[in-house]
């Protein structure tokens, strides 16, 4: 299977390529990620021990408004050089360029998710009292559930009106369980509280990513060849 | 058919004046709660109605993607028949783990709902029609939900004081609605080309969303124990009737709510391919 | 109880409010309709 596996390498390289060369996107992003920060500090007091409880919950609200911002740029520059079309007419399998897409997305989300994270433990002096390694498989089946979904969205919103507005829409209901169970581990493992495990969570958070990637895998062509 | 609406109309409101006699004043008063708990007999009844309703959604969604194309339409018979062989077997087979009060009947029977409902979906509608089918259970499917959403509140707070729990099978409903909001809404705002296609792959996403925020939901409660709206255990068989009864003229109600929305549906589409059909033949007379 | 005749008036408001939006675009469209007939 090496032809799509190609194709997908070759569209991830060049949307990192091209985010890279214009950084309007990067800037913008990274700037917004550096407010949301702000302003949820201003907003909720950040006096230590509330904020360990609070944090988990600030932190991925947090990500997922950074994501939106980045997934409704993705697909835009698609759509403004009619790159999508092209796409659609050539023989290539539509999953390549949804996993291009969505590999790309994860990319400069966890990017944001980096930067964004110093900020949070400074702001609010978190120290994390459980196991900290588990913040790890968190964090990626996180952000993946964030944009896997988002990225299919994002797909579907493209010849909406008000296209920014339905990405957010259509994305948040059906990200709940995700969002419970990332704030729900990161808040325990923060906690730290022997009694508690984020095992569970973390267990919810694989199978929600299992389930929705092949979701989208298999009803991505049928988006994309809409209409 | 346009003749039996009315006489069914008014059967169905007849149904429900009865149904409605039973739960304020036959249904014996509950010990604890006193009259507030006869909203039970609406909340519960709406809440099975618009499950009901978003799970054919889902059929017809299903078949909406997968009748394009007749190998996948002949794959997705298999698979439901498939399923509703080992749903039918499964609590059987698996009866140590069953978790308390799920009888295996009860399973088995949803099996064979499934499987039935899909292909009488399959017999009684055509493609297109499978899609107006989709929208308009969708659509009474909200309204029943938002019967639930705000009955829900009413009966909390005169019990245990406060509007709104996060109680297992109330947020759940919320998430629900949500998910199908959104869908109306994708619906409204998409093109009317694709506006299908990309409507049935929401509702199977949000189908397939529906067990997991169930779960996540019902583990987040056990971390946070909140009080339970609706009652668990087991319930008085007179209170059983009375219940039974009002779901059957709602069940009724909604029929009928969704045959006068199905109508409206094809007249609407009915008109806007004449309209185009129009503007094809006479192009001098549309653009004036 | 008050919260009861709440919930059930709810309950009817509702579906009524909802059965009348039904009903008005349904004779709009009626009357568009007629207006198309006319024209053929």
């Amino acid at each position: 299977m090496s032809a799509p596996t190609g194709i997908t390498w070759a569209t991830l390289t060049k949307d990192v390529q091209l985010e890279w060369r214009s950084k309007d996107a990067i800037n913008s992003m990274l700037f917004f990620a550096l407010l949301v920060v702000v302003v949820f500090s201003f907003s909720f007091d950040p006096e230590a021990e509330e904020s360990r409880q609070i944090a988990g919950g600030l932190v991925w609200v947090a990500f997922l408004f950074a994501a939106v911002v980045a997934l409704n740029q993705t697909w835009a520059r698609e759509l403004r050089n009619q790159v999508l079309d092209a796409y659609r007419v050539s023989p290539a399998p539509a999953n390549s360029l949804f996993v291009a897409k969505a590999l790309g997305n994860f990319i400069f989300v966890s990017v944001l998710e980096t930067l964004m994270t110093p900020l949070f433990i400074v702001f609010y002096k978190l120290r994390v009292l459980g196991p900290a390694w588990q913040l790890i498989p968190v964090a990626i089946l996180g952000t993946w559930a964030i944009v896997v979904n988002g990225t299919f969205f994002a797909a579907m919103s493209l010849r909406t009106r008000s296209r920014e507005i339905m990405l957010p829409l259509l994305l948040f209901p059906i990200t709940i369980p995700a969002l419970l169970s990332m704030v729900e581990a990161t808040t325990t493992i923060l906690v730290g509280d022997p009694s508690t495990s984020a095992k569970f969570w973390i267990v919810l958070l694989a199978t929600y990513d299992v389930v929705f990637t092949t979701g989208c895998l298999a009803l991505f062509g049928t988006v994309l060849h809409a209409e | 058919m346009k003749k039996a609406f009315p006489i069914l109309g008014l059967l169905t409101a007849a149904l429900l004046s009865y149904a409605l006699y039973q739960a304020l004043v036959v249904a014996p008063t509950e010990q604890t709660m006193g009259d507030v708990q006869r909203i039970f007999y609406y909340h519960v009844p709406s809440a099975w109605t618009a499950f009901l309703l978003f799970f054919i959604n889902f059929l017809a969604s299903i078949q909406y993607l997968v009748r394009r194309d007749p190998k996948t339409d002949t794959i997705a018979n298999w698979v439901v028949i498939a399923l509703g062989v080992l749903v039918c077997i499964a609590p059987y087979a698996f009866r140590t783990l069953l978790p308390a009060g799920v009888y295996p009947s009860s399973i088995v029977t949803t099996g064979i709902a499934f499987v039935g409902l899909y292909f009488l979906i399959k017999r009684l509608f055509s493609e297109q029609q499978t899609d107006m089918l989709a929208l308009t259970t969708a659509e009474v499917g909200v309204v029943f939900c938002t019967v639930v959403l705000v009955t829900g509140p009413l009966w909390a707070r005169p019990v245990w004081g406060i509007w709104w729990t996060w109680d297992v099978r109330l947020t759940s409903t919320l998430v629900l609605w949500l998910i199908y909001v959104s869908y109306l809404v994708l619906r409204r705002f998409s093109s009317s080309g694709q506006t299908p296609v990309l409507a049935a792959a929401l509702a199977v996403f949000g189908a397939l969303d529906v067990p997991l925020v169930y779960f996540s939901i019902w583990f987040f409660r056990t971390q946070h124990p909140q009080p339970v709206v609706g009652g668990g255990g087991s319930i008085d068989p007179r209170m059983l009737r009375v219940l039974l009864i009002n779901w059957v003229a709602f069940l009724c109600f909604a029929f009928l709510v969704c045959w006068s929305r199905y109508r409206l549906e094809r007249t609407k589409r009915e008109v806007e391919e004449t309209q185009a059909l129009e503007a094809l033949l006479e192009p001098r007379s549309a653009l004036r | 109880m008050n919260f009861l005749y709440a919930a059930y008036a709810a309950t009817w408001t509702i579906h009524i409010v909802y059965l009348i939006t039904v009903v008005r675009r349904y004779s709009r469209l009626k009357k568009e309709v007629d207006e198309l007939n006319k024209k053929i």
